[in-house]
């Protein structure tokens, strides 16, 4: 009877066609009471007192019951879509989903009967077959939601034929991709590119079981690479464009010599991936990780990033003195440039022309550590570890190159990193500690800081302060001294402000965590002199290619550690880090050319 | 607040008025909660999308008693001082009617909003009504926060069937007589809309019209895609949700073809938002068109649909499938309904539990 009733309906096909809006409607109202009080439920039949503000599935946690599901994340407010973490409360006809329903006093909730196992064990079924395993070049594979979800709960993952096989993998320049084939429609990539960093790029075309995440067509929008799709993915279908097979195919080619470097953020994060608490400084085990890899030699990026420190620091003294474009804006996020590259090409000229940490390794490894260790330049391959998915496009930069050579030839994730020790059981925890290799392995607490937001603009003021405190003590009169802590800058927080005196020079200073908060910043930049910039929330601490999960509580334990480190350094400021004053006087000697190519780039409008 | 005001809601108490557009929350109810809600701007909503396929009651309306539906709009939108009402029209109605709107509205805080041909049937619900007219992705929104705290805009909104403004309209004018529009439509010679006491039984209704089928039949209430369907022997029912019944000769209608024409509807209709219908739907439809029909799996997708679904369109896209197979294939006699005994034996094992 449904055609021939069909004249009524609004399904009535036909006519114009009206584009369906991308974007998911998403609540911006916090749904929770404002004074949260004290309740008692009873979870499987055990009374427990939790807060009104809680969710059950946060209450449930905190007593030990771990709620199975896909589409929460703690960076975002429920969608509740997957429906994997219903559970059963006394009175309510239909299941409920722990992820969005918050706790009543007197509730009686119910997490394992056999009505939930049936219709989570369906549902679970269900995202298997929009699942295409792709287990064995997966990189995501030992961490899995779903493969522990189906050994934990006996899914027979074939119950249905997989439907996305013949869906499209988009990626995006050489750094991430969503591969349609793996999507379970979880809708945390579109949160996280439009909630999260605003850039809006990713989106929702079609509708029922034909929906699918796909780049905007809108040319007005451009994507920044920044990964926090791939870090927010439950099921590795946004990740990144991995390399890893590449450099173990370097590894295993007896005439190359193989050269890693590591940033400052992946000591504190790599840890978690092998079970060590959030938090956790592991230097010393992923040095001696990436030597049973097979890397030839090991250095620390915290010590290019003493370089980049130095450079920027004369950088920013050079534009106040000689009253040149101000305020000047940090570039060491590529995420960062390449926003402002494609949104605002009009403040490039206040973008730093220093190179970041990891290219300055890059240049200096194959320049002045070549010539030292008599090797040509040609046969050595630089990789990168980073907690980024950008820094893959930034190495691949026309302008990047040197002597007309990649400065960097390979970028691997965090994720990937530890996804190529976990394949060759290598259990980190559990090697033989191990330093990076000299003269590029020892750094300043500075350098270390570069990991956070905050970073690179308390260390830069810290050596900016020495040397104009150096050129004052010149004179007579007040001793100036140089300030170590600039605890202002410090911080989750998305945007930090404040009003510092470096040696007398009064500097208005701003600082973006997370290129959502970035817009207020530029639509006021004549209020600063200094800004610094990471598009991901937190820093490199919270980027793209971290540990998955990434959270607010675990980008802060990652933060705190970062400090601590830098607490615990002999030497705090770049500007004591001998060795890398060495080299800047080596680079000067050979000239400008080379100095100016190893040291600084160019930006350049994106259309 | 008036004293005309104050007793517009006691009338409709009074009256026991219970939304018309299917899930039957009591309407005075629903306006105290809106009026009670804290926000500077308050909105009305007419829903007039009718996406329930076998129902046409809003659209008689339309034809017919335009003036005192409006007449109940304007009444919510004086008792919540509401900034505007906005008539939520699917397509084909505001084609029809667009004249005839236009004139009605004019000079009057209410606004005609054109629901889009592609929002289909979920377009229907009212957060997903709320969405396309915030200009949002057509789907259903997480609840709480409630459209009468949080709608449109996030402010409180009253969204009403168009037959529940129509009502208050006559409550307004003392002419309602607890009656509610019925839809009759299928296998029957007088179908049509029509006005029943709320309290008669679907037997009744189907006799009065002269409409009770010689043949062997059974019907559907509520909708065409979401109804229960029932058969000859249990029709002492009221009509509940969406007002409508529908007669299927049992001849006629080819039991797996008719299932997946249900099942069909959901697939094309679902917005995709949560697993259990975007998935659960396509593969209801999978089996109904294998050689091999898993009955079991097939079973346990109808009853996680309503377990598990986001919204009532997920929830509803069983009941139809469910009823149809316990009340009309397993019951009627094997000379009646031609499926194959394997599929009746498998149905009958797994649907008896």
């Amino acid at each position: 009877m449904l055609k021939y009733m069909s004249a009524g309906g609004g399904f009535a096909s036909g006519g114009k066609k009206v584009k369906i809006n991308p974007k998911p409607y998403r609540c911006t109202i916090p749904n929770k009471p404002k004074q949260p009080k004290r309740c008692k439920i009873k979870l499987n039949g055990k009374v427990i007192t939790c807060m009104t503000d809680q969710t059950i599935m946060q209450a449930a946690y905190k007593h030990g019951i771990q709620i199975p599901g896909f589409c929460g994340h703690p960076d975002f407010i429920p969608k509740g879509n997957c429906r994997i973490c219903v559970v059963e409360v006394t009175g309510k006809r239909c299941l409920l989903t722990a992820c969005s329903t918050l706790v009543e006093n007197g509730m009686e909730i119910f997490t394992e009967t056999e009505r939930v196992q049936k219709a989570r064990n369906l549902n679970l079924d269900f995202i298997f077959a929009e699942h295409i395993e792709k287990c064995a070049s997966c990189i995501w594979r030992f961490q899995c939601k779903l493969l522990s979800f189906a050994e934990k709960y006996k899914i027979l993952i074939t119950t249905f034929n997989d439907r996305k096989g013949k869906r499209k993998t988009y990626k995006f320049a050489n750094a991430v991709e969503i591969d349609g084939t793996q999507c379970i429609d979880c809708r945390n990539c579109i949160d996280a590119c439009s909630l999260m960093q605003k850039i809006d790029y990713l989106e929702l075309k079609g509708k029922g079981s034909n929906q699918e995440v796909v780049p905007t067509e809108d040319k007005k929008r451009h994507c920044i690479l920044c990964g926090q799709c791939a870090v927010h993915c439950p099921v590795s279908a946004a990740q990144e464009q991995a390399s890893w097979q590449e450099v173990e195919k370097e590894i295993n080619n007896e005439t190359k010599v193989v050269v890693a470097q590591f940033a400052p953020s992946i000591r504190v994060s790599i840890g978690e991936d092998f079970g060590m608490p959030y938090g956790q400084v592991a230097t010393e085990h992923l040095v001696s990780g990436l030597r049973q890899l097979g890397f030839d030699y090991v250095f620390d990026v915290s010590f290019f990033a003493d370089i980049t420190t130095i450079i920027e620091a004369e950088e920013l003294i050079g534009r106040i003195q000689n009253k040149k474009i101000m305020p000047m804006i940090t570039s060491c996020c590529p995420g960062w440039v390449n926003y402002a590259e494609f949104y605002h090409p009009e403040i490039l000229p206040n973008l730093t022309s220093v190179r970041s940490p990891q290219i300055h390794g890059g240049g200096i490894i194959k320049t002045y550590w070549a010539e030292k260790m008599k090797i040509d330049p040609k046969n050595i391959v630089v990789v990168s570890i980073m907690p980024c998915t950008a820094k893959k496009y930034e190495i691949a930069r026309k302008e990047m190159k040197i002597n007309g050579m990649q400065g960097v030839d390979y970028v691997l994730t965090t994720r990937e990193f530890s996804f190529m020790m976990k394949r060759r059981n290598i259990i980190l925890p559990n090697l033989k500690k191990s330093k990076a290799d000299n003269p590029m392995g020892e750094y300043s607490g500075g350098g270390v800081i570069f990991g956070g937001s905050g970073g690179v603009m308390e260390s830069a003021l810290r050596t900016a302060n020495v040397m104009i405190c150096k050129e004052r003590n010149k004179r007579p009169g007040k001793i100036c001294r140089s300030r170590i802590d600039f605890k202002e800058v410090r911080g989750l927080t998305g945007i930090k402000e404040a009003k510092v005196d470096i040696g007398g020079i009064k500097l208005s200073i701003a600082v973006v965590s997370g290129i959502g908060y970035v817009g207020s910043i530029i639509s006021n930049l004549q209020k600063y002199d200094y800004v610094e910039v990471m598009a991901c929330p937190g820093g490199c601490i919270g980027g793209g290619g971290q540990p998955i999960p990434t959270t607010e509580e675990i980008r802060k334990k990652r933060m705190e550690a970062l400090y601590k480190l830098d607490k615990s350094k002999k030497i705090r400021k770049s500007t004591d880090n001998k060795q890398a004053l060495e080299i800047l006087d080596w680079l000067r000697e050979k000239g400008e050319k080379l100095e100016h190519s190893v040291l600084h780039t160019k930006y350049k409008r994106v259309k | 607040m008036s004293y005309e005001t104050r007793n517009i809601i006691n009338k409709i108490k009074k009256a026991n008025l219970t939304g018309r557009g299917g899930a039957s929350f009591p309407t005075a109810l629903k306006w105290e909660m809106v009026k009670k809600a804290r926000g500077k701007n308050k909105y009305v909503i007419c829903n007039v999308s009718e996406g329930e396929p076998g129902i046409q009651k809003d659209y008689y309306i339309l034809q017919n008693y335009l003036d005192t539906a409006i007449l109940g709009m304007e009444t919510a939108i004086e008792y919540l001082k509401a900034e505007k009402a906005i008539i939520y029209i699917n397509k084909a109605y505001f084609k029809k009617f667009e004249k005839k709107l236009n004139e009605v509205i004019r000079g009057r805080k209410i606004e005609i909003f054109e629901k889009e041909h592609d929002s289909g049937y979920i377009g229907g619900e009212e957060t997903s009504a709320i969405n396309s007219i915030e200009g949002c992705r057509v789907e259903p929104r997480l609840r709480p926060p409630f459209p009468p705290t949080c709608g449109i805009f996030n402010s409180p909104t009253l969204v009403n069937n168009l037959e529940t403004f129509y009502d208050v309209g006559l409550i307004v004018k003392n002419k309602y007589h607890n009656k509610r529009l019925v839809t009759i439509n299928g296998d029957c010679l007088w179908t049509g809309v029509y006005a029943f006491d709320e309290e008669m039984t679907v037997e009744d209704i189907l006799r009065k019209t002269e409409n009770y089928p010689k043949f062997t039949f059974f019907v559907q209430i509520g909708g065409d895609a979401a109804g229960v369907v029932l058969n000859s022997n249990q029709l002492d029912c009221k009509v509940c949700g969406g007002a409508s019944v529908t007669v299927y000769s049992v001849l006629k209608h080819e039991p797996f073809r008719l299932m997946k024409e249900w099942v069909d509807f959901f697939v094309k209709n679902s917005c995709g938002q949560c697993t259990p219908c975007r998935e659960g739907t396509l593969r209801l439809q999978e089996i109904l068109i294998s050689k091999d029909k898993n009955w079991t799996i097939f079973s346990d997708i109808l009853t996680n649909l309503p377990e598990t679904s986001f919204c009532g369109l997920g929830s509803a896209a069983s009941i139809a499938v469910t009823s149809y197979i316990k009340n009309v294939l397993l019951l009627l006699p094997s000379g009646k309904i031609k499926i194959p005994e394997a599929d009746k034996k498998m149905l009958k094992e797994v649907f008896s539990l």
